[in-house]
C-alpha cells in the first residue's frame, strides 16, 4: 500500500499571524514539503492543477519535473490533472517526457475540474464536463498505446498519422487514477479501462463514497479486469497530530474555522465527526485511518493533505514528520488486515512486469 | 403512502405549523398514509453548514431524503418580506435536482395580515412550477383573523381533498439511477452531432 500527501496549492493567509506567502514561497514550500515526504517515509507527492488565484500551480510537470531531479524513490503525481480542459496530445506528452526523467516514477490522476471560468479560458463549456472527459480520455489512452494514430472526435482537431513523443517508457504508460466525487460516469470509466479510482473523501461522511467505489469495483470486473477486490482504490485524508489531542485540536481550530472550504461552517468537532477529518494523537490518526478500509475494503493509495488553510511552512513540515512516524504502522497494519488476492499499489516496475507476462504468455 | 410535512415555521408553538398539521390531518382523514413532519427550525444551523460545506448532517440528510422519497408533500412557510420564508428556501435549494417533478404538493403560509395572502400565487407556486412539481390549485394561507373564521377549516378541507385525489390518481415514480454502460457513452460521442 502506498502513502503520500496531495497539495491544493493555494495562497492562504495564516488566520493566526496575518502573514499571506508570496507565489514564490508558496511554490518553493510545495518543493520542500515534496521533498521532505521523501525523506520521512512517505510513498507519493500529488499537485493540484488549478488555473485561477489563490492558487499557484498551473504548471504540474514543470514543478514534478523538478522534484523528480531532487529526489530517488517519491512518486509523483497529481490531485488532479484536468482531462476536461488540456489537450490530450499535451497531456501524452508532458507525462512521458516526465516518466522518461523520473525514471518511471509517475503517475497522475485525472479529474474534469468543478471551475466553471476556466472551461472557457480553454475553449471548453462545463456543461460538457463528462463528454469531455471521455473523448479526450479515450484519446489519451490510444496516443500512449499506438505509436501511429489516426483519430477524429467532437472536441478536438483530428489527427491524421499522429506520433506522440517521447513514446512511454519501456513502452508502458503511466498509470492513470479517475478522481470523482459524485459522478457515476467516471467511475464506470476507470472500471472499463482497468484504471484506478480515487475518491478524495475528505469534505464528504463515508457513506458518500461507498456507492462510487462500490460502482467501480463491480465494473471493474464486469469488464473483465478481475475480481471487485482486485480493483485500485486511492482514498484521501485529512490529519492535523500533536502527541497531545488537546494541543492539536487548540493549535488547529483557527485553521479550521477560517478555511477556505469548510471554514465558517460547521464546528471543528461536527466536521471531524461527519467526514474523515482527524485532529488528534498519532494514534488517534492510526485508529481512524484504519477505520477507512471498513468502509470502502481493502484499497492501495492513502493520500493526506497536509498543507493547506494557511498553515507555515515550519508546522507543515513537523505535520510530515509525525506522518513519518505513523506510516510504518499503518503500513504494518494494513498489512496485517489485507485480504488475500488484493491488487499491489501500481508502479512502474509491477507495469513492465504485468505487461511482459502479457506478451510471454 | 407517504405524506411529508415541511414547515418552516419559527416559533415554538408555530401557526405555520399550525396549519400544515391541519391539512396533514385532513390528508389523513381521506386517505391512507403515513406522515413525517419536517420540523426546518431544528435544521436551521444544519441548512446553513451545507450550504457551506456541500453535505448535509445525518438529520438533513435523513429530511431531504424524506421529501425526496414522499408521495405528496405539504409546504408551509410564513411569509417574510412578501415571499417564502429564506429558511424555506434555503431548504429547498438542497432538495436533490429533480427530486420534485410530478410530486403532488400543497401549498401553505401564514402572516399576520390577508395582505400577504397572493405570495403563495405570486412566488412559492412559480418556484415549485420551476422544480416541476404538480401543485394542487387550492393554496391554503391563513392570517391571523382567519384561526377564528369557520372558512379556513372548509379551505383546508378543499386544499386536503386536492392532494389526496392528485396523491392517489398520480403515484410519483421512483427511480432508479441508470447507469450507461461505457461503450455507449464512447460511442454517442463517435456519433456525429
Amino acid at each position: 500500500m502506498q502513502f503520500g500527501i496531495f497539495s491544493v496549492g493555494d495562497v492562504t493567509t495564516d488566520p493566526t499571524t496575518g502573514v499571506t506567502p508570496s507565489e514564490r514561497e508558496r511554490i518553493k514550500a510545495m518543493v520542500t514539503i515534496a521533498l521532505k515526504a521523501e525523506e520521512v517515509g512517505l510513498d507519493v507527492f500529488a499537485t493540484g492543477e488549478h488555473h485561477n488565484p489563490p492558487f499557484v500551480p498551473s504548471s504540474p510537470t514543470t514543478m514534478l519535473g523538478y522534484i523528480a531531479a531532487r529526489t530517488e524513490r517519491l512518486i509523483l503525481s497529481t490531485a488532479t490533472t484536468l482531462i476536461t480542459t488540456n489537450d490530450p496530445v499535451k497531456i501524452a506528452e508532458d507525462f512521458a517526457m516526465l516518466q522518461h526523467l523520473a525514471d518511471g516514477r509517475v503517475d497522475l490522476m485525472m479529474g474534469r475540474g468543478n471551475t466553471g471560468p476556466v472551461y472557457p479560458w480553454f475553449g471548453q463549456d462545463i456543461r460538457q464536463g463528462i463528454p469531455l472527459a471521455i473523448e479526450n480520455y479515450a484519446l489519451l489512452h490510444e496516443l500512449w498505446r499506438n505509436d501511429v494514430v489516426d483519430w477524429e472526435g467532437r472536441f478536438r482537431t483530428p489527427l491524421q498519422g499522429f506520433t506522440s513523443t517521447p513514446r512511454p517508457l519501456d513502452g508502458v504508460p503511466p498509470f492513470v487514477w479517475h478522481g470523482s466525487i459524485r459522478s457515476p460516469e467516471i467511475a464506470e470509466q476507470a472500471a472499463y479501462y482497468g484504471d484506478g479510482f480515487f475518491a478524495n473523501h475528505i469534505f464528504w461522511p463515508a457513506s458518500h463514497f461507498q456507492r462510487l467505489i462500490s460502482l467501480y469495483r463491480e465494473r471493474f470486473a464486469h469488464y473483465g479486469h478481475g475480481t471487485p477486490e482486485q480493483a485500485y482504490v486511492g482514498l484521501g485524508g485529512q490529519v492535523f497530530m500533536r502527541k497531545n489531542s488537546q494541543d492539536a485540536v487548540n493549535e488547529f481550530r483557527p485553521y479550521f474555522d477560517n478555511a477556505p472550504v469548510y471554514g465558517h461552517g460547521p464546528s471543528l468537532e461536527d466536521f471531524t465527526e461527519q467526514t474523515p477529518l482527524t485532529v488528534g494523537s498519532p494514534q488517534q490518526v492510526i485508529d481512524r485511518t484504519l477505520t477507512f478500509r471498513e468502509h470502502f475494503g481493502d484499497y492501495q493509495r492513502q493520500l493526506f493533505l497536509m498543507d493547506h488553510a494557511g498553515l507555515p511552512l515550519k508546522t507543515v513540515l513537523e505535520q510530515l514528520d509525525l506522518l513519518g512516524e505513523i506510516v510504518p504502522v499503518l503500513r504494518r497494519e494494513f498489512a496485517a488486515r489485507r485480504a488475500p488476492g488484493v491488487a499491489e499499489a501500481p508502479t512502474h516496475e509491477l507495469l513492465v512486469a504485468s505487461a511482459h507476462e502479457k506478451v510471454t504468455a | 403512502m407517504k405524506l411529508v410535512v415541511v414547515s418552516a415555521g419559527l416559533t415554538q408553538p408555530s401557526s405555520t405549523r399550525l396549519l400544515a398539521d391541519r391539512l396533514a390531518a385532513s390528508v389523513a382523514a381521506r386517505t391512507d398514509v403515513s406522515t413525517r413532519v419536517v420540523e426546518l427550525r431544528e435544521l436551521a444551523v444544519d441548512i446553513a453548514n451545507h450550504m457551506v460545506t456541500g453535505f448535509p448532517s445525518p438529520a438533513l440528510g435523513e429530511a431531504l431524503a424524506a421529501v425526496e422519497e414522499a408521495d405528496g408533500l405539504i409546504a408551509a412557510t410564513p411569509i417574510f418580506t412578501a415571499s417564502y420564508s429564506g429558511l424555506f428556501k434555503s431548504f429547498f435549494d438542497l432538495v436533490g435536482f429533480d427530486a420534485l417533478t410530478g410530486k403532488p404538493v400543497l401549498l401553505a403560509a401564514t402572516g399576520g395580515t390577508a395582505r400577504h395572502s397572493l405570495a403563495l400565487e405570486h412566488a412559492l407556486r412559480p418556484m415549485f412550477a420551476y422544480l416541476h412539481a404538480v401543485v394542487v390549485p387550492t393554496a391554503v394561507y391563513a392570517a391571523s383573523a382567519d384561526w377564528a373564521d369557520g372558512e379556513l377549516a372548509g379551505r383546508i378541507d378543499r386544499a386536503a381533498g386536492e392532494l389526496s385525489d392528485l396523491m392517489l390518481r398520480t403515484p410519483v415514480p421512483h427511480k432508479e439511477e441508470e447507469l450507461v454502460p461505457f461503450g455507449e457513452q464512447l460511442a454517442a460521442l463517435r456519433k456525429k452531432p
